[in-house]
């Protein structure tokens, strides 16, 4: 097992540098001018140079990508041209923002979209379950930003439940910083309204994120529960007479877990892109917000720092959903 | 001359085989109500972009201030935007437009898909190699962060937006087609063509290209409106069709400022889109169970 995951984690620095050089050829193919969007529409030639040279802009190609090369491996992502402060403590501030909704999003997934599978497959031909399969294909095909927007017309606009947009009221300050998660952060320090703001704040947001992931979650569940309580031993343990709870959760759930988790670990990448949308409907400060200014000012640093660090946690969640096929089913060995 | 024959029999039978195939998947197909639901919405789709302007009540760029955000009447019953422009006239031109680009992404993903899918698969070794690491290298991106950064690289425009979206979808046909070659190229067929003197070329395009075309016709089908959907989220983010193109994305993005006084405005084209999307999945979904029953699937 540990070998199998050094083994993966080994393969991460060529997939990065593989990822890094696709993204640095896209970024500088742009044939807009980063210097002139920092100097200002009316800078002079000399302005330029200096831009240039500060940002190592005039160098050759090949040069720059070295340069940022022996950056990346003593840990330095680069300057941001945009915040004018280092990237890595830029990602520091938004990446919490954004793994908290992802992460939030990721739970309302599983207790929303594996019940309603499971409903379905109990009941199949039923009401609950045509109704349950209507909700999923509806939710497949919705369009995230349309939902996001209705949901804040609904809940904000309408009935005035939830907060239109952000991670906080104006005027609230951020709980202490520990984990940078404000729902856990506030937690932590025992602040029970801090926590109640993080926690409506975070509400919309999560729901609009997780509406395209629950659909697949739901059939994926549904379909597998289907093929369980059609094998024997399900029979066998009906003919035993155990109670039907029982017989769901263990001998159906527990067993329909590996391609549940697989579907989730697919589900990670459609929430990590779904994330872009969401935060720019709800203007939540984390790095979809980030990269997408960071696209629009030609900051190249920003752009890489951003792809580099989702890639790094999208193979990190393919590594514990392998990790966890292992833990649920003893027979897969690594 | 006896040869002849023989090879005629035989292609008889087979094109037989394939007749009896597509008969039985298309009766299959017929049979399934999700069938006959996302084909309505898809022909009622179809007819709606070829009657085009003929259909609209009003042209979908007039411009009108006196008649601005005006909500939804028998003249205007999708409303009127904050122009005054007609939302009907302005949601079926999008029709037109959706289709468009559904059929434009997917037939440059497919070509560039397929085309690397067939060279992997066949010619194998380096070539392989390095087509598959670069498709690990595509793949290890969110699609959709991926259209982001190629379509921000192009410059923001509904046409870049299109590529944008097809060079982040084509590594999937890449897999699909190679996966199916490395047992497709063991075939007896394939040996055959080879010692008749064949060369790589026309086996890749005459043999072997027919037989992964049942798949990637599915996975097509089941795309669709995935590229519609896509290519909408990039207009609606900035970085796709711009104002005035009446692009369903881009009315939505625009109607974001107004929403609060008129809810009409992001609500007929979000419905719009919902129910293009919800039209080619259902059909998708149906040809895919209906031609491989093997795959069907999470249903």
């Amino acid at each position: 097992m540990a070998r199998f995951i050094l083994r993966r984690l080994f393969l991460l620095p060529p997939l990065l540098l593989g990822v890094s050089l696709l993204l640095f050829t896209l970024t500088h193919l742009v044939p807009a001018d980063p210097a002139k969007l920092i100097a200002g529409e009316h800078a002079g030639p000399a302005e330029l140079a200096t831009v240039r040279k500060a940002f190592g802009l005039d160098r050759p190609l090949p040069e720059q990508y070295a340069i940022y090369l022996r950056g990346l491996a003593r840990g330095d992502l680069g300057t941001s041209m945009r915040t004018n402060s280092a990237v890595l403590d830029d990602l520091r501030t938004y990446f919490p923002a954004t793994l908290e909704l992802t992460a939030a999003a990721m739970l309302t997934t599983v207790a929303i979209g594996v019940p309603l599978g499971m409903i379905g497959a109990v009941g199949r031909g039923g009401v609950p379950d045509i109704l349950a399969q209507f909700a999923s294909l509806s939710g497949l095909s919705f369009p995230i930003f349309v939902f996001g927007l209705l949901m804040q017309l609904t809940f904000s606009r309408w009935l005035g439940w939830l907060p239109l947009a952000g991670r906080l009221a104006i005027g609230d300050s951020p709980p202490a910083r520990i984990t940078g998660l404000y729902t856990i952060d506030s937690l932590l320090t025992g602040n029970l309204a801090g926590f109640k703001t993080a926690l409506i704040h975070l509400a919309l947001p999560t729901l609009t994120l997780a509406l395209a992931s629950l659909a697949p979650t739901a059939r994926m569940t549904r379909s597998t529960m289907l093929e369980i309580l059609g094998q024997d031993y399900v029979r066998t343990a009906w003919a035993k007479g155990l109670a039907p709870i029982r017989l769901y959760l263990r001998h159906g759930l527990r067993n329909a877990l590996i391609p549940i988790v697989t579907i989730l670990g697919l589900q990670t990448s459609a929430l990590l892109g779904g994330v872009f949308i969401v935060e720019l409907i709800f203007a939540w400060p984390g790095l979809g917000l980030y990269s997408v200014q960071g696209i629009v000012s030609l900051d190249y640093a920003a752009v890489m720092g951003t792809a580099l660090l989702l890639t790094g946690l999208y193979v990190a969640v393919n590594l514990a959903v392998d990790v966890t096929y292992a833990l649920l089913d003893p027979r897969i060995r690594y | 001359m006896l040869s002849s024959t023989r090879v005629s029999a035989t292609r008889a039978t087979v094109r037989a085989a394939g007749a009896g195939f597509l008969a039985l998947s298309l009766r299959r197909l017929t049979r399934m109500p999700a069938a006959w639901i996302g084909g309505a919405i898809v022909l009622l789709l179809l007819a709606v972009a070829l009657a085009g302007k003929g259909a609209t009540p009003f042209d979908p760029l007039r411009i009108a201030p006196a008649d601005k955000l005006l909500p939804p009447s028998l003249l205007h019953p999708f409303g009127t935007d904050d122009l005054g422009r007609d939302l009907l006239s302005r949601v079926v031109a999008g029709a037109r437009i959706s289709l468009l680009v559904g059929v434009l992404v997917l037939a440059i993903a497919m070509s560039v898909g397929v085309g690397l899918g067939l060279i992997a698969g066949y010619w194998g070794g380096w070539m392989d190699e390095v087509i598959m690491r670069t498709t690990d290298i595509f793949l290890s991106f969110p699609r959709l962060v991926l259209a982001i950064a190629i379509a921000a690289t192009l410059g923001a425009g509904l046409y870049n937006a299109m590529v944008a979206v097809a060079l982040s979808w084509w590594p999937w046909y890449t897999r699909l087609v190679r996966g199916q070659l490395l047992s497709l190229r063991e075939h007896e067929f394939v040996q055959a063509a080879r010692s008749l003197g064949a060369g790589r070329p026309r086996i890749l395009v005459r043999h072997l290209l027919p037989n992964v075309g049942t798949t990637i016709v599915i996975q097509a089908s089941i795309d669709f409106g995935y590229a519609i959907l896509a290519t909408a989220s990039l207009s609606f983010i900035g970085l796709g069709a711009q104002p005035p193109t009446p692009e369903w994305g881009s009315i939505i993005a625009q109607a974001r400022n107004y929403m609060i006084d008129a809810w009409w405005f992001p609500t007929f084209p979000g419905l719009a889109i919902f129910l293009a999307v919800l039209g080619f999945n259902l059909l998708g979904d149906a040809i895919r169970d209906a031609f491989d029953p093997r795959l069907r699937s999470s249903r």
